[in-house]
């Protein structure tokens, strides 16, 4: 077994970067470039994240740009309220303001669901100093079900201009409702039901991974799913390209 | 967390004293084991570092005694044994019992000595299920001090045992899951039994069906809290020093 890492294939689309990065060194010998006033480096990135499931609208996507002692969640600790009104209603305001007052370098949130075999294109910029330690988190709700979301993390201190890095998401349960799969529970549209609900009736108050739905077609009779709504992991696809 | 065990568990350090140490290769790491589940347990844990040449399992051949006895009950102690035989170094049970859902331990080993123990396993049973484990299989230890990898694992199935789902037994050969503590007070009774049979090789576990009742259906596994999707463990490994 291997590491996971994707960055692998990342690294080998990086070699031609690097002969690149080699060249401006030995221009940088005649050292003319050093009496230049220092201009702020932009970095900039290009998440597009492909929804790898049948039957599971994503909600409007997270992307955030981030230190990496900032984790939106720890599995065995209680959701955030943030990550708890995602994963229940797929509203991700207020993780995003969380990441926020926890120091995030960069924000940005889709404008609309993401269906199935569909994708998303987000973009945001960091200063180099932010690039440096920066690492971007792709998060949202698989709206099919009473709290399950996919969150996953890449590092994109190492990524050259024009590199992309590909990350491959896993599903969670953010403990902060019971995974009943009944009527006017689950907010997507095979229910419509409620969204966010305050209470907390889950078998535990903790992050774990997801156990999948069982849906109707399994046996559970009060499920208002069907097996279409099943999924494995991975759910998601997410490219990350820094594109300067 | 303490609870009662299915097994005698042999006590850890005996691998670990028997690496005299001779000064060569001082590697320490430190590594935690996360149980990412809803809803299982995992048996005292084994975690070792071993030669290249050896293997706890592979997948598609049929489970060694010592791989069924800790697949079917959680009993490491053949495993252990194993491993001393090829001088690896283990650390036994390092979570001090039942690993619970969303749970994490951690534990170091330190190769001192034995710088031919390269590859990382990590294996524990998971209940309730019939013949279950987490298998962390030959994974590489970082080589440079500060850096860490981390390992997304599997379940596997040993292959040795019918999977009824129903409460049983915990010895190798001997039908049912063994339901300590809070593993029996999760799981359901009186069900009437899968029919199922032997795969006879390791495989990727093909998770469990449970049922909806705890008193009585097919199966003593609830179909809304034990189901996983992999990976089902986590496990980070930094190399502390060396």
């Amino acid at each position: 077994m291997k590491p996971i890492s994707l960055k692998n294939a990342a690294l080998v689309t990086g070699l031609s970067s690097v002969l690149l990065l080699t060249g401006c060194l030995e221009d940088n010998d005649s050292d003319n470039d050093s009496d230049s006033s220092p201009e702020p480096i932009t970095y900039s990135y290009e998440v597009t994240t492909v929804n790898l499931t049948t039957g599971q609208p994503l909600s409007p996507l997270a992307v955030i740009a981030h230190a990496q002692s900032y984790s939106a969640f720890t599995i065995g600790e209680p959701a955030s309220s943030g990550l708890e009104l995602m994963a229940e209603g797929g509203d991700n305001s207020q993780l995003i303001e969380e990441a926020i007052t926890n120091g995030a370098f960069a924000t940005v949130s889709g404008t609309g669901p993401v269906a199935p075999s569909g994708e998303d294109t987000l973009t945001f910029e960091l200063t180099e100093q932010e690039a440096q330690t920066a690492v971007v988190s792709v998060t949202s709700m698989l709206v099919n079900t009473n709290d399950a979301f996919t969150l996953v993390s890449g590092s994109l201190s190492e990524l050259a201009p024009g590199e992309t890095m590909a990350l491959n998401g896993l599903t969670y349960d953010s403990g902060t409702e019971a995974n009943s799969e009944a009527s006017n529970t689950i907010p997507g549209p095979a229910d419509s039901g409620v969204g966010f609900d305050a209470a907390r009736d889950d078998i535990a108050d903790q992050v774990t991974m997801h156990g999948g739905v069982i849906t109707v077609d399994d046996g559970l009779e009060s499920s208002v799913l069907n097996e279409t709504h099943r999924w494995d992991n991975p759910v998601v696809r997410v490219f990350v390209t820094r594109t300067e | 967390m303490k609870t009662s065990f299915i097994k005698t568990i042999t006590l850890a350090a005996a691998v670990a004293t028997s690496a005299v140490s001779i000064n060569t290769q001082a590697a320490e790491y430190s590594i935690t084991i996360t149980n990412l589940t809803r809803g299982i347990y995992f048996t005292p844990i084994l975690v070792t570092a071993h030669p290249d040449s050896a293997s706890l399992f592979a997948a598609g051949e049929t489970a060694s005694t010592s791989l069924q006895a800790m697949a079917e009950g959680g009993d490491i102690s053949g495993l252990v044994a194993d491993l001393q035989a090829v001088s690896a170094t283990s650390v036994e049970n390092p979570a001090q019992g039942l690993l619970a859902p969303g749970a994490y331990t951690t534990t170091t080993l330190n190769t001192d000595g034995s710088p031919g123990n390269t590859q990382l396993s990590v294996v524990a049973m998971m209940l309730p299920t019939n013949d279950g484990f987490i298998g962390l299989n030959s994974a590489y230890l970082p080589t440079q001090v500060g850096q860490t990898m981390t390992y997304d694992v599997n379940a596997y199935d040993a292959g040795t045992e019918a999977n009824d789902e129903v409460r049983g037994s915990g010895a190798p050969g001997e039908p049912g899951f063994p339901a300590p503590g809070p593993v029996g007070e999760a799981s359901g009774m009186n069900g009437t039994g899968i029919n199922a049979s032997v795969e006879g090789s390791v495989h990727i576990h093909r998770n469990v069906l449970g049922d909806f009742s705890a008193t009585e259906g097919v199966s003593d596994i609830d179909a809304t809290v034990h189901r996983w999707l992999n990976p089902v463990a986590r496990v980070t490994v930094e190399l502390v020093s060396e």
